[in-house]
């Protein structure tokens, strides 16, 4: 049984034009030691998704979903309590910015310490051994010196450590990280992404990355979901992902990176993301893409394969040797 | 190349004074320590580094909005030390002017674009009604913006379209430099690829020459002819863009490419890993002030300071590159 199994979840948040379909459909199923990414641009839904399986979603939000469970618990039915004793604890989330996470009025050792209280009783004080261990093991340089520091005197990626060490405190049996680097630097950010991963790989996690750097998702994940505009548009391996794009928007985004660039005028993808009011009819993607034909215009495609697209890219003969070959 | 630059820096610093208490004597900060180069019409300099290493210093220098504590800066042919300050920077302006990083919080969301897309040319120029709106619609036009977008405010346009108007206002003046600070890290990737096509574009249509200040090593090896690689304030790597993608002969500049993330999936590149963090600028390590995270540091690198050297194609401050 999958850790984590989510299918067809829609989330609708109403607003003052109407209801507005932010996540559409999507599915996701996760095994302990998975890294999946999930990448997209901005108002794609992606951290969405994750906020209503927190269930950190405001109230003007409608979750629908055919199934979301976590280690076999259903978290539809359940209510605010039992998923109280859950989240945070078995599922934990890191955000984007670590400055902003963290609350300035309170040391590190309050922040830390407080969850572990939170979850396995006992005073704050009587963590204060495990939250030093915690420093250490996210590779903060004499811990105990850094217990009562506040948010305001650590750097950026001090900060995101704190995040984690908070994070991982409760052991947890999935991590969500919602782009937990965009706001590093390289070389803090190449030492961020090696901590996640070397923490996943110890404790035996499942690790959700999202992101918008298709960089990122080459060197860290397992697996990847391409969502477009609230939708899963392709779910695929890493390496095929990359080697053999398959729907037209992946290809596009691929091709839209600098390293990619033959000459020096980019392959930008024409147009924007479509917005509240003016989706387009059939495919979602149609006016952008470069492949679009009449049925995109007129009829929503099917999924097929993991590919959301009445016309995928044709799968490379090559692609399977290649895989092997790196692996 | 006989043509004149249009940016030349010699040993360019900037220190602050920082007040550290009633008794206690004033610190200084070096900001930026040693910056040379010269920039052509047409060129592009990418300015690289992490935050804290002099990148946004030095644009504040160029535009004139900060002056150099030490060291020769000459725009456009113009010597700033000896020049009559108030009546050059007026004319200077003009020829140099700036993207900045967020599109969100550079435009004035109480003014529509027409606006704020002739507030330049009130200022600085004679031109009358007709000919302001003239001159910003065929600019608008020229940076993809359609015409019934001038009685729009900011924050009707995404992303995208408010760095097209952000540089369009740079642009509304006819300049001959433009710094862009991080113009494209706050985009999504899609949209981040068709502002560096309209900055290339413009670039080769208006020979405009570009400082290019970014950490994303990609987009920099898309864009840039020269690249300065700095750190803590200091210029460590300097050269044409090829010489030091391809060849990179600093240790900080190998563990910054190395660091990059590649969007392929090759997984068996090896890493230079880079322990620690930007130390403070208020109290820099001694010597070369790379060695206490570099992983090639010997004993005299604690102790005695490198200075730029030309090595091939590309100048080094590094004491173990021969």
């Amino acid at each position: 049984m999958a850790l984590l199994e989510i299918t067809n979840l829609t989330v609708e948040f109403a607003t003052a034009h109407g209801s507005l379909r932010a996540v559409d459909q999507v599915s996701l199923s996760l095994d302990v030691g998975d890294i999946v990414a999930i990448v997209g641009e901005s108002g794609s839904g992606k951290s969405v998704a994750m906020l209503a399986l927190m269930g950190l979603l405001p109230w003007t939000a409608t979750i629908t979903a055919d199934q979301m469970s976590f280690d076999g618990k259903d978290l539809l039915t359940m209510n605010a309590k039992q998923r109280r004793a859950i989240i945070g604890k078995d599922i934990s989330m890191i955000f984007q910015e670590p400055m902003t996470s963290l609350n300035p009025c309170f040391n590190v050792e309050y922040q830390i310490s407080e969850v572990l209280a939170q979850h396995f009783g006992g005073s704050r004080r009587s963590h204060k051994n495990r939250v030093i261990k915690l420093l250490e093991k996210v590779g903060i340089p004499a811990p105990e010196t850094r217990l009562k520091a506040y948010p305001h005197q650590l750097s950026g990626g001090m900060s995101q450590r704190v995040m984690i060490a908070m994070m991982i405190a409760c052991e947890p049996k999935l991590l969500i990280a919602d782009e937990p680097t965009t706001a590093l630097d390289v070389t803090i950010q190449a030492q961020i992404l090696e901590l996640l991963v070397e923490l996943q790989q110890a404790n035996g996690m499942a690790l959700v990355l999202i992101t918008h750097d298709m960089a990122v998702v080459a060197e860290t994940a397992d697996r990847v979901v391409v969502q477009y505009a609230g939708q899963q548009v392709e779910q695929r391996a890493v390496i095929e992902l990359f080697n053999n794009p398959r729907h037209p928007y992946t290809e596009a985004l691929l091709s839209a990176l600098p390293e990619y660039a033959k000459e020096k005028t980019l392959n930008a993808i024409p147009g924007v993301v479509p917005g509240q009011l003016d989706r387009p009819a059939g495919c979602l993607f149609n006016p952008r893409c470069e492949h679009a034909q009449d049925l995109c215009r007129q009829k929503p495609p099917q999924r097929s394969e993991g590919i959301l697209c009445h016309y995928p890219l044709p799968l490379k003969g090559a692609t399977t040797d290649h895989v092997e070959a790196s692996l | 190349m006989n043509q004149q630059a249009l940016i030349q820096a010699r040993d360019l610093h900037k220190y602050y004074t920082i007040k550290s208490g009633l008794f206690q004597p004033n610190q200084s900060l070096q900001a930026l320590s040693g910056a040379s180069f010269d920039l052509y019409a047409g060129q592009t300099l990418a300015v690289v580094g992490e935050s804290g290493c002099g990148k946004s210093t030095l644009a504040r220098l160029l535009t004139l909005i900060e002056q150099p504590t030490a060291g020769q800066l000459s725009l456009d042919g113009i010597d700033l030390a000896t020049a009559n300050k108030k009546r050059v920077a007026k004319q200077l302006r003009q020829t140099i002017q700036m993207v900045f990083q967020d599109p969100f919080g550079s435009l004035n969301p109480r003014q529509k674009v027409g606006d704020i897309l002739q507030e330049p040319l009130i200022i600085n120029t004679d031109l009358n009604a007709n000919q302001r709106r003239d001159r910003v619609l065929e600019l608008m036009q020229r940076v993809g913006l359609l015409d019934e977008h001038i009685h729009r405010y900011p924050h009707m346009f995404s992303g995208g379209q408010r760095q097209r108007i952000a540089i369009a206002r740079a642009l509304i003046l006819k300049p001959k430099i433009v710094v862009l600070d991080e113009p494209v890290s706050a985009l999504d990737v899609s949209i981040q690829a068709q502002v560096l096509n309209l900055l290339i574009e413009l670039q080769q249509e208006l020979g405009l020459a570009y400082v290019f200040i970014s950490h994303d090593l990609s987009v920099v090896r898309h864009i840039a002819d020269q690249v300065l690689v700095m750190y803590l304030g200091k210029p460590v790597e300097q050269g044409l863009s090829e010489a030091v993608f391809n060849n990179p002969q600093h240790p900080y500049t190998q563990a910054l490419l190395s660091a990059t993330p590649q969007a392929n999936t090759d997984r068996k590149r090896k890493r230079i890993r880079l322990t620690g963090e930007l130390p403070s600028p208020l109290n820099p390590p001694s010597g070369c002030s790379f060695h206490p995270r570099c992983q090639n540091a010997t004993a005299q690198c604690k102790t005695s300071t490198p200075v730029m050297e030309q090595h091939g194609d590309v100048s080094v401050a590094c004491l173990l590159v021969k």
